[in-house]
């Protein structure tokens, strides 16, 4: 410890290469921080908000397109633990031109008063919700949606149906918001659809979200309704809501694997990059090296003087990245949801962990070899080294 | 004068560690860009590749994707009798009426499990795919419960393969044999009979699309146009290409991912090669004197040390595209949006994406060296001398 002083004062000789190093570490230890937190959101440590950690979907066993009775909602509201069910239905369709991705957006229909029982987060207006519930031909539109298209209560939005052979002529009753994330949702009343599939074969459910008495119960509910529908015309797959939004990342190309490649890439680029700095430095000094072990300094005082500068150095690399990985996830948080947990990224307690650990070992293992090196050289050759 | 272009080689070459080092953060760099080009260009060259020039598909009005289409068959029997559509030897008009489902197989790569397009069709559907060859077991038989699969489903689903059942509809199905088309987007399909898919899904009279045959390049926008304004039919056309074509867009995102990562990564890597470069003005400064009093300019030296910067860059580019060549024909799968399942495809290096790769390296190294040189070339010939 009584050595930092001195330890500083050598990080500090060279300032722009010290200066040059840190940045460079910053940016590479920010990008592998964003990545770490996109892999332990996902992956590992990611949590369901506290509304959604009781709410279950019910889904056709082979994929979400095929529908399921609409009779199975009375029969999932009697498993022991539900609360309540809510059938819902993806309706797809075209708003203005979809080849522009940003009229891309969820637009689904729901039983308009189980809508808000089973998302007990959402927050709406008691009249705006009381006049979404009431007109058959009503939604409600999420803020972030309803800011980014202009939507005002009172609006009329027309949807093009490609799945339904129908259009959505609909009236913006309510906008809501949540106390959890934003979904970028359009819910309309599925009255709409039972008016225009009247008598269809087609009028079916997309599938069912339900809400659990407790967090306890989900796995066993989940177990329940797909034990009950094992034989039936439709098998049911049967999970919570969180693991329900992950099962799509796999749609997006093999998530794990590209994460883990750029992680991996980054890693080794800063480990090169700081050894070559402390490689360069190193060798500048040799000479030094000879005149401290002439004043006394043992070998491994000095092994540590130059590993302790790469150790100062990545870690002052490492604080700044993940200070920029922060902001970076605060960007991440404003775009587009694709998938719930981009929308509560943040740098976790294990990620910065994580991220401090690597900066620690590529400082102290970029720095070894040369520190070693150096400790080794005979007192006579390092005073006379000339570079 | 110009110094020679040996004396930057034989420098880079006596300080070989630095230089190794740079060069290898610069080739990581220069990897993750190519990696993510390789994914995007594989998933457009399989999409490009497939799609008959002649054959157009017919779905219903207002919808993007076989899948959403709702395609009723006495539209079809109207629609086959159009002029300009090609016959076979039988006479027989080439219009195929198809019924398109997806269905979940656990694959290799995704234990939970991925969606994959299940296709029903008649023999003139098989005439149409004249491409598809097989290269194990046979066709299903029409009437029967049998499925032929293409190649990469075959490769990506054990679940898939000759002479396993697949459970979907009302029962199950023996695979009787695999097919390979060049249409590479075809072989990520499950190809059965249309009648016995149909009756399982209940789609008897509603299926999905119809895929048909013109005659010519002329007949075939002629057909388009006369399927698309007919408001009897009301029925959307668009050449086969054209419709694979669009789901390129489910590459976007990795090709943005890709790209701000490597934009990130080159950043940092910059900052190693000016490190690298400014540690190797600072060690040849006395070198630079002798030269500037051998009468080299000012200029000379700045060329110099920037071509010297150049050359580290581009050894570092060669050495990227070097590691990242052995992802060149990986396979993968991909979702896609617009068919609701998985289209598998290879990643491909194009040279397109190796010099756009190396442009990347140089890029980075002009960035990291012009400071550098300027310092070199700003050095006054006694400072120099007396410096190091």
């Amino acid at each position: 410890m009584k050595f930092l002083p001195l330890i500083v004062k050598n990080a500090l000789r060279n300032r722009r290469r010290t200066l040059l190093t840190i940045s460079s570490l910053a940016i590479s230890l920010c990008l592998l921080g964003v990545m770490m937190a996109l892999y332990y959101a996902l992956f590992i440590g990611g949590q369901p908000a506290k509304a959604q950690a009781r709410r279950v979907v019910v889904r056709h066993k082979v994929s979400i397109v095929f529908p399921l009775p609409l009779y199975f909602r009375e029969r999932i509201a009697q498993v022991p633990g539900v609360e309540e069910v809510m059938l819902w239905s993806w309706f797809g369709g075209v708003y203005k031109d979809a080849r522009d991705q940003r009229n891309f957006f969820a637009r689904m229909a729901a039983d308009a008063e189980r809508l808000f029982r089973v998302y007990q987060d959402y927050v709406i207006p008691e009249e705006q919700k009381q006049a979404f519930i009431r007109d058959p031909a009503g939604c409600i539109v999420n803020k972030a949606l309803a800011e980014r298209h202009g939507f005002q209560v009172g609006d009329k939005i027309l949807i093009r149906g490609d799945i339904y052979p129908f259009d959505l002529d609909l009236t913006v009753r309510g906008i809501y918001s949540s106390t959890d994330f934003d979904d970028d949702t359009l819910w309309f009343n599925w009255k709409y659809m039972e008016n225009a599939l009247r008598n269809s074969p087609r009028l079916m459910a997309g599938g069912f979200t339900l809400l659990a008495r407790s967090e306890q119960d989900v796995a066993a509910i989940s177990r329940a309704v797909d034990e009950m529908f094992a034989n039936s015309e439709a098998p049911t797959k049967t999970e919570s809501e969180y693991a329900f939004g992950l099962s799509f990342l796999s749609f997006l190309g093999n998530i794990k694997v590209i994460l883990m490649s750029i992680c991996f890439a980054v890693t080794f680029t800063v480990l090169l990059i700081t050894a070559n700095t402390m490689a360069m430095s190193v060798r500048e000094r040799v000479r030094e090296v000879g005149v401290l072990r002439t004043l006394g300094f043992g070998q491994p005082a000095i092994v540590g003087l130059i590993v302790g500068e790469s150790a100062l150095i990545s870690l002052a690399g490492g604080l700044l990245g993940v200070l920029v990985a922060g902001g970076l996830c605060w960007v991440i948080r404003q775009g587009p949801a694709i998938v719930q947990q981009a929308k509560t990224l943040t740098i976790e307690w294990p990620v910065f962990a994580a991220l401090m650990g690597v900066s620690l070992i590529v400082g102290v293992a970029s720095a070894i070899v040369p520190a070693v090196a150096a400790a080794r050289t005979n007192i006579i050759d390092a005073l006379r080294f000339t570079d | 004068m110009i110094l020679p272009l040996s004396y930057n080689l034989r420098n880079l070459a006596v300080r070989r560690t630095t230089t190794a080092m740079t060069a290898l953060g610069i080739a990581l760099t220069v990897a993750v860009l190519a990696a993510s080009f390789a994914l995007v260009d594989g998933l457009r060259l399989a999409l490009e590749a497939s799609g008959h020039p002649l054959n157009i598909l017919v779905t219903r009005k207002g919808s993007e994707s076989e899948l959403a289409s709702n395609f009723e068959r006495r539209v079809f029997d109207d629609l086959k009798f159009k002029p300009g559509i090609a016959r076979n030897a039988a006479g027989e008009p080439l219009a195929s009426l198809e019924v398109v489902t997806v269905i979940n197989l656990v694959s290799v790569e995704f234990p939970e499990g991925a969606n994959v397009n299940v296709r029903g069709v008649t023999p003139v559907g098989l005439e149409l795919r004249e491409d598809a060859r097989l290269t194990e077991g046979r066709w299903f038989t029409p009437g029967r419960r049998e499925a032929t699969v293409g190649s990469s489903i075959a490769k990506r689903y054990p679940e898939a393969r000759p002479g396993r059942k697949i459970r979907f509809g009302r029962g199950e199905w023996e695979v009787v044999g695999v097919y390979d088309s060049e249409q590479m987007a075809r072989n990520s399909e499950i190809l059965v009979d249309l009648n016995q898919v149909a009756a399982d899904f209940g789609r008897e009279s509603v299926l999905s699309s119809a895929l048909v045959r013109a005659t010519d390049p002329v007949a075939h926008q002629a057909l388009i146009n006369d399927l698309e304004a007919d408001t009897r039919l009301n029925v959307q056309a668009r050449s086969e290409k054209e419709y694979y074509a669009q789901q390129t867009s489910s590459g976007d995102l990795i090709r943005y991912l890709g790209t701000v990562v490597a934009v990130i990564m080159a950043v940092g890597s910059c900052f190693g090669a000016m490190n690298t470069m400014y540690a190797a003005v600072a060690r040849r400064s006395r070198e630079i004197g002798t030269l500037r009093v051998l009468g080299f300019s000012r200029s000379a030296i700045l060329v110099s040390f920037f071509i010297e910067s150049l050359m580290l860059a581009a050894l570092g580019g060669a050495l990227g595209i070097l590691l990242v060549l052995p992802v060149n024909g990986l396979s993968t799968g991909i979702g896609s949006f617009v068919t609701f399942s998985e289209i598998a495809f290879q990643l491909r290096i194009t040279p397109q994406t190796m010099a756009a790769a190396f442009l990347f390296a140089l890029a980075m190294g002009a960035a990291g060296g012009l400071l550098p040189a300027f310092q070199a070339a700003r050095k006054e010939i006694l400072t120099a001398l007396r410096e190091g």
